[in-house]
């Protein structure tokens, strides 16, 4: 195992990787799940990032860079506190998924990939996330929130900003 | 939350535990769980694999391979570990049946896992599920970590000496593709999701080089069912060489969207009209995706078919990943096409040529068509490029792509003419570039 001195993560995190490796035959397995926690503690994948995780499992930056550009969850510049991930995809678009995300558009004023100036919000379209049965839906960060409305788009939007969202405890 | 939604015309089997609280290992011991991975250390691996040919089960991933056989393909003995791998990268458009079990019986994919390894004999099993689902991610932790508190999982299991099964979960982050056997064994090794080129099969040489059996979560969730009722009496609840039930995400314009569990061989016509509750605000029935996105469309006149593996085949389309997906009359299935073609140019991972341009060339030119810049020869370009998509990837994505495309071209050519006709006097002077820049 590296052992990194200077690590750039909570201890917490930093000793969660640390386990991380030993838990696969070969330590470049646990490289996908590092870069996303990486990503939730800091926001997005820094050039430091990737320089750390390339010393904790002996690689190149250029592999991981290689695999960081790879997922489409992963992101080199920072997203708003709250991501809205709308799906449009086809289930979503059957029953108004292009309606959520223009009325995101619009009361957020960004768009595809956009942070508010105050940094609270980013918007992303995304792909199908696996909630069909539930459209339209969307995530907001790793919050699922389905069955949406406009209404309802208000009330959760809302619900974040005045730090009453899912994830925010 | 999802809902839970029920239907006469449904066979729990799967599905029996949902709603019960099962998540905690208590209650899912209370529901006959790990009585079946019991019965299977006591019977041993050919017994397992047996019940399981019996049982016709066939992959729930979408491919419909008999479970039982591919689990006879591992080598008995090997020098290199063998693995279990589970499948939750649900990602095809419009399925969300794995969502569902994760949440409601996290534990019968660890069981399921369990049974796999003792009928290959690998030690170790690893549980992906794609990065979008951290909270179902939470709770397959959760159930992991109840399992080795209470001695289920790690060294002598059940307290029988010498069977060991370690479990591992892992995220994935962000791609379609890696739903896909052999590019989530890459992804799992640290890599880009990439598809490997077969043969060799995971079987033989899998993860890590070894062999490794690799099953969707709803396979790899039914197969403690399997061993409990009997393989035979589990095949007999569908139809011919289609054991079983199974989930089925049904989604779009009808009145009770939700994951049924139905009989293998239930028709189509009924899972829409009976099951869901029909059309929406009681419109007509355009057009049927019968199993996620990948699978050629079905039109109003063609929805009297069963749904199982061979008779959608038949019907020249695919039960796929059982995800039906049901457009009313007003849908424009010009705009259909663009937005499933859109989603697999967005997901191919740019490995096979014919798949990365493919996808681009059919999103360019479908981005145009429908911002009013067609004409009468793409339709058939499309479809012509489409078709030379077809069997010239290493992976299914290509065909995945492919395939729909060819069935809105083919079967609703007369919406893309109407479609043109419809728009030539307004924007036949925009370019191409404008066009196909504007969209971006």
């Amino acid at each position: 195992m590296s052992t990194v001195s200077d690590s750039i993560f909570t201890p917490a995190t930093a000793a969660r990787f640390d386990q991380l490796v030993t838990l696969y035959p070969v330590k470049r397995s646990a490289l996908v799940p590092m870069l996303l926690y990486a990503q939730d503690e800091l926001g997005y994948v820094s050039d430091a990032v990737v320089t750390e995780l390339a010393q904790r499992l002996d690689l190149l930056e250029l592999d991981v860079r290689g695999v960081l550009s790879y997922y489409s969850m992963l992101r080199t510049v920072p997203a708003g506190k709250f991501n809205i991930q709308v799906c449009t995809n086809i289930s979503c678009m059957l029953v108004g998924g292009y309606e959520i995300l223009d009325h995101c558009k619009a009361k957020l004023g960004i768009g595809h990939k956009q942070v508010t100036a105050d940094g609270q919000f980013s918007l992303e379209e995304v792909e199908c996330i696996g909630a069909c049965c539930w459209a339209p839906a969307m995530q907001v960060n790793y919050d699922f929130h389905d069955n949406l409305t406009t209404i309802k788009v208000d009330s959760i939007l809302a619900d974040y900003a005045a730090g009453r969202g899912k994830d925010v405890h | 939350m999802p809902q839970l939604v029920s239907h006469p015309d449904e066979v729990r089997v799967l599905s029996r535990r949902f709603g019960q609280g099962a998540a905690a290992l208590d209650k899912y011991l209370e529901l006959d769980g790990y009585k079946a991975a019991q019965l299977a250390i006591e019977k041993g691996p050919d017994w397992v694999i047996a019940e399981m040919k019996a049982s016709g089960l066939r992959g729930r991933g979408g491919a419909g391979f008999p479970t039982g056989l591919k689990w006879s393909f591992v080598p008995k003995t090997s020098d290199k570990p063998k693995y279990v791998l589970v499948n939750g990268d649900e990602s095809e458009p419009g399925t969300c049946k794995d969502h569902v079990i994760f949440l409601q019986d996290p534990h019968a994919i660890i069981e399921g896992a369990m049974i796999a390894g003792l009928a290959i004999g690998a030690k170790m099993g690893f549980i992906y599920l794609r990065g979008e689902y951290r909270y179902l991610l939470k709770i397959i932790e959760q159930a992991v970590a109840d399992c080795y508190a209470k001695g289920i999982l790690g060294k002598n299991i059940f307290g029988r000496d010498g069977v060991d099964f370690d479990i591992v979960t892992q995220t994935g982050a962000g791609a379609y593709e890696v739903g896909e056997e052999s590019a989530l064994m890459e992804s799992l090794e640290g890599k880009r999701g990439i598809p490997r080129i077969k043969p060799p099969f995971p079987a033989v040489v899998g993860l890590y080089g070894g062999p490794t059996v690799i099953n969707n979560v709803e396979t790899i969730a039914a197969s403690p069912h399997i061993l409990l009722m009997g393989g035979e009496a589990y095949a007999k609840l569908g139809s011919e060489r289609n054991g079983g039930t199974r989930l089925f995400s049904i989604s779009g314009h009808v009145e009770r969207p939700g994951v049924y569990e139905l009989p293998m061989g239930y028709s189509l016509r009924k899972a829409i009209y009976d099951v869901a509750g029909g059309i929406k605000g009681g419109r007509k029935l355009k057009a049927v995706v019968p199993g996620g996105s990948s699978c050629p469309v079905l039109t109003a006149d063609e929805i009297d078919v069963g749904l199982d593996f061979d008779q959608m085949s038949k019907a020249g389309t695919m039960l796929g990943s059982g995800g039906i997906v049901v457009l009313d009359e007003t849908v424009s299935i010009v705009e259909f096409a663009l937005r499933t073609i859109k989603f697999y140019q967005h997901e191919s991972c740019g490995w096979c040529i014919p798949c990365r341009e493919g996808t681009d060339w059919l999103k360019k030119t479908l981005t145009r068509f429908y911002n009013g810049g067609g004409n009468l020869k793409d339709i058939n370009n499309i479809q012509y490029l489409a078709e030379n998509m077809l069997g010239r990837t290493f992976c299914p994505l290509g065909d995945a792509a492919a395939m729909p495309t060819i069935a809105f071209v083919k079967k609703f050519r007369h919406e893309f003419e109407e479609y043109l006709a419809g728009q030539r006097t307004e924007k036949n002077f925009i370019t191409t570039e404008e066009l196909v820049g504007a969209s971006h």
